[in-house]
């Protein structure tokens, strides 16, 4: 069994409130490292077997299709063992 | 004249939007989404609420459910569509409408009386009123930052194809204090604030939103 991992993240040109808000709540907690944070999605996926080149294509137009919207989301997919 | 209303799971909107094309003198019939049938309606409204929980994406799910399949080519025909807040969300997620309603810049679940800018009476859903028309309606979201790339805001802009604006303080984030907007061909509306609640004063802060309602009868008697 292998587990696909789509990655789902706001392109960078869209304002994320979401991580604008993490940011700001890091310092209140006394972590002071973020210079920002951006807040996405990640789907894991668990097929039967080794993923074959189509498969993942498959997923990739899944993800374009559905999981992610490509007029403000970008995503990667990628294999975990 | 009949305009369907559809219903999604999780949709809130359906009954007002029904009462408001019933206000505005012509039969609202409902549309259920699990239904590939548009039951021989002349026009469709996508109603407010949080189709299928607002999963994934607000509209993401919706825009698969099989009524919608119809709706697309419907549109795509010239039929009248007016999406309203979620149904807005839907919209864009069809792609029947460019750009992407995204998480209102506060955060806050924004409820409250909204004053619009009406900005574009040509389409089949605003021709009851004039540009630069001031409207006040509810606007109700979470999710209401109307976001879209450099050159789609331009086209927008340059065609007219902005239909509504936010007056005073940019409530949520949209570019452009986006609060509506059409497809080139102007049957296909999309708006963030609920015209069917202010349709009038005993239930609503306004009557100011009927006239999207009696616009489409206009268009459909043309």
């Amino acid at each position: 069994m292998a587990k696909i991992v789509v990655d789902v993240m706001l392109k960078p040109e869209i304002l994320d409130p979401q991580g604008v808000a993490v940011s700001a709540a890091l310092p209140r907690l006394g972590f002071t490292f973020a210079k920002s944070v951006r807040q996405g999605k990640r789907f894991e996926i668990e097929i039967d077997g080794d993923p074959t080149p189509a498969q993942l294509a498959e997923v990739a137009k899944a993800a374009e299709t559905l999981l992610a919207n490509p007029v403000i989301e970008t995503f990667t997919v990628r294999v975990e063992k | 004249m009949k305009v369907g209303v559809v219903t999604f799971p999780g949709t809130l909107d359906d009954r007002d939007a029904a009462r408001a094309v019933t206000h505005a003198g012509t039969t609202a019939i409902s549309l259920w989404h699990n239904d590939a049938d548009l039951k021989g309606v002349d026009a469709v409204i996508l109603p407010g609420g949080f189709s299928y929980g607002d999963y994934l994406r607000c509209g993401a799910i919706s825009r698969f459910a099989p009524v919608m399949e119809k709706i697309i080519d419907a549109a795509n025909g010239g039929m009248p569509l007016l999406g309203i807040c979620n149904g807005f969300q839907v919209l864009c997620e069809a792609h029947l409408l460019p750009g992407a309603l995204t998480r209102n810049h506060e955060l806050h679940f924004l409820c409250g009386d909204q004053k619009l800018e009406i900005t574009n009476n040509q389409t089949a859903w605003t021709s009851s009123y004039s540009v630069g028309q001031e409207i006040v309606i509810p606007l109700k979201n979470g999710e209401g930052s109307f976001q879209c790339d450099d050159a789609t805001l331009a086209a927008l802009e340059g065609e007219g194809r902005i239909i509504a604006r936010y007056v005073g303080e940019n409530p949520n984030g949209s570019r452009n204090k986006i609060a509506g907007i059409t497809n080139t061909r102007g049957n296909v509306v999309g708006l963030m604030p609920h015209p069917e609640h202010a349709i009038d004063t005993l239930t609503g802060p306004t009557a100011d939103g009927l006239g999207f309602f009696t616009s489409v009868l206009k268009a459909l008697v043309k």
